[in-house]
């Protein structure tokens, strides 16, 4: 126990003194999330102008009350088509004997999804106002006093309320837990797999294997050391997002913060893990695309419902997916420790896992 | 009788098809210095891990102090200084030696003492403040073999030690060894430098994974007759 200590002491002070290195871990995330905030936040309204050809007035007065849609008027095909080019607008609407044919120039698909809707929208609305006329004179046609329809044609008001967030909630308020769970991940497994590969390639392991230190001790002292940073990165990246980029966290930070010491450790240990298959640094960085990025596309940040089984299995046996998962949980739901339960074994077991593994593959550097 | 301190049976080391060490055979007696020398790939570095125990031999028996290698225990006991200065830059001589310290399992109340007089050893103790990674090479090899002196340890295995070392403390490194030896404990250094192993009790003269030679440098050079371990070793190689 006196050996973990000391080792694990030895790992805090080298990472301490390495100033580089503590600006990775725990001030990049913070600029990388600040400016993933500001990127989605500021990108929430989507306007598109559409030009008009030929297009009845009712029609073009209905699209142009519609928020976020303006609409101009062209004379002929020919001069729409240029304004398009020109990115003067959006889309043409042109009506050629009563059917319309809309060109998109879809270089931003939100403003091609906002057209559409919006002239779905219009359409409806001309045929309901339509409808309301006919009602209208078919009413006056009939005996007085029959007002059955009158009171059905008066659309109910919608009162929207938000389980989580409100009706501002951007893309990156569901991002965020992920992504917490990611940054954690990603640069624990880099600093660890990097510490102990300098173990092993400055010889320093080989002398420390030269002493009856035992190798779990080892082991035992990394998860221990780098536990503690992961306290730590998780408290300043929360503690970051809660007060400055305003995001709620519904559960307890507690919890959040058992998750990420978790996720810290898994990276950890797969850090270790990879780094026995790595001469160099270099080789090292090289292990990122095929073992971390991965993780990313698959920790829920696309719905992985909508996966083919081969990838709901693929992320099945990735330890980030469970890592987001309870993230998600506690922060978006407010879900309490036997919400997450399952995901935080399930993490436990990717831990003990490794764990087990580099115990066992230090044996490579000393026989017993 | 002196007793047996390293004693290699018939050992031998295999990677994969690649022999490196056939059917080494060799003692160490208590209180001596036995020089391992050999120009590199003879399989001098292959010993030194069969006896810490980092490599297992794939047959016969290496013995340190009657127990069989690999033994974790037993490291307790020795003190190892590889080629490689294998210090942690971004720590101080002094944190380095304390955390060594720590992990032979010095006790806490002599670590302090330990320290010190290792350190003054090597001529370290002004330095023990400053980084490693400001060090320069002979210092870092001082402190490397100060780590490998600390808890004054009855087998020091030295994997040439005075490379880059300036003659003057050269001299007083091998001062130390004898006086080491002098109190009973016992040393395997391999060396590149023959006029080093003219200092050594025993040489033991690899070539190829096989030892060609096992007696004082004076027999040796009488042997060969030569007048220096350096010509042994090219008539030796030249022989091949």
């Amino acid at each position: 126990m006196m050996r973990i200590i000391a080792i694990a002491k030895r790992v805090l002070k080298e990472l301490l003194r390495d100033k580089r290195t503590l600006a990775l871990i725990f001030i990049a995330p913070l600029v990388i999330l600040a400016l993933l905030s500001y990127i989605f936040n500021v990108n929430t309204t989507t306007n598109a102008t559409i030009g008009a050809v030929n297009v009845e007035q009712t029609l073009r007065t209905t699209l142009d009350d519609t928020s976020k849609i303006n609409v101009k008027t062209y004379g002929d095909n020919e001069s729409a088509k240029r304004a398009l080019a020109d990115e003067k607008v959006d889309a043409i609407i042109r009506n050629t004997d009563g059917d319309l044919y809309v060109t998109y120039a879809n270089t931003d698909v939100g403003k091609t999804n906002v057209t559409k809707a919006a002239l779905q929208g219009a359409l409806t609305k001309n045929k309901m106002t339509q409808l309301a006329k006919a009602v209208k004179t078919m009413q006056e046609k009939l005996p007085t006093g029959r007002q059955v329809i009158q009171s059905s044609t008066s659309s109910p008001t919608i009162h929207n309320s938000y389980n989580y967030g409100d009706g501002d909630s951007t893309f990156f308020d569901k991002m965020m837990p992920i992504m917490i769970g990611f940054f954690i991940f990603l640069f624990v497994f880099l600093i660890s797999g990097m510490a102990l590969l300098k173990e092993r390639t400055s010889g320093t392991l080989d002398r420390l294997l030269a002493t009856p230190v035992k190798r779990s001790d080892i082991v035992f002292a990394y998860l221990i050391s780098y536990g503690i940073v992961a306290i730590v990165q998780t408290l300043l990246i929360v503690g970051f997002s809660v007060t400055l980029l305003h995001v709620e966290v519904a559960g307890s930070i507690w919890l959040v913060t058992v998750t990420t010491v978790l996720i810290a450790l898994v990276a950890l240990s797969f850090g270790i893990f990879i780094s026995t298959f790595a001469k160099s640094e270099f080789q090292m960085i090289q292990f990122m695309p095929i073992v971390v990025i991965p993780q990313l596309f698959f920790s829920g940040l696309i719905p992985l419902s909508a996966m083919g089984t081969w990838a709901q299995w693929l992320a099945s046996i990735l330890p980030l997916k469970y890592g987001a998962s309870a993230l998600n949980t506690v922060i978006l739901k407010g879900g309490n420790f036997d919400n997450i339960l399952g995901n935080l074994l399930a993490l436990v077991v990717f831990i003990v896992i490794l764990s087990v593994g580099n115990i066992i593959g230090l044996k490579r550097y000393r026989k017993v | 009788m002196r007793k047996t301190i390293v004693s290699l049976n018939n050992v031998q080391k295999k990677f994969g098809d690649q022999v490196v060490l056939k059917e080494a055979n060799f003692n160490v007696q208590q209180g001596e210095i036995v020089g391992l020398i050999g120009p590199s790939g003879a399989g001098k570095s292959t010993i030194i891990k069969i006896v810490l125990g980092m490599e297992k031999a794939n047959a016969g028996k290496a013995l340190v102090f009657d127990t069989q290698m690999p033994n974790r225990e037993l490291l307790n006991n020795i003190g190892y200084m590889a080629q490689a200065d294998a210090l942690y830059d971004v720590l101080t001589g002094y944190e380095n030696l304390y955390f060594f310290a720590q992990m032979k399992g010095i006790k806490k109340a002599v670590i302090k003492k330990e320290i010190q007089h290792v350190s003054q050893v090597v001529e370290l103790t002004e330095h023990l403040a400053k980084k490693v990674s400001g060090y320069s090479g002979g210092m870092k090899r001082r402190l490397s073999l100060a780590i490998a002196l600390l808890g004054e340890p009855d087998l020091l295995i030295l994997d040439e030690p005075t490379v880059g070392i300036d003659p003057g403390l050269k001299r007083k490194i091998w001062q130390e060894l004898y006086h080491i030896k002098e109190a009973g404990r016992t040393i395997l250094v391999t060396t590149h430098a023959m006029d080093e192993a003219e200092l050594t009790d025993r040489v033991v003269l690899l070539l190829d994974g096989e030892i060609i030679a096992d007696e004082s440098p004076r027999e040796l050079m009488k042997d060969y007759q030569v007048n220096s371990v350096e010509a042994v070793f090219l008539k030796a190689e030249g022989e091949r």
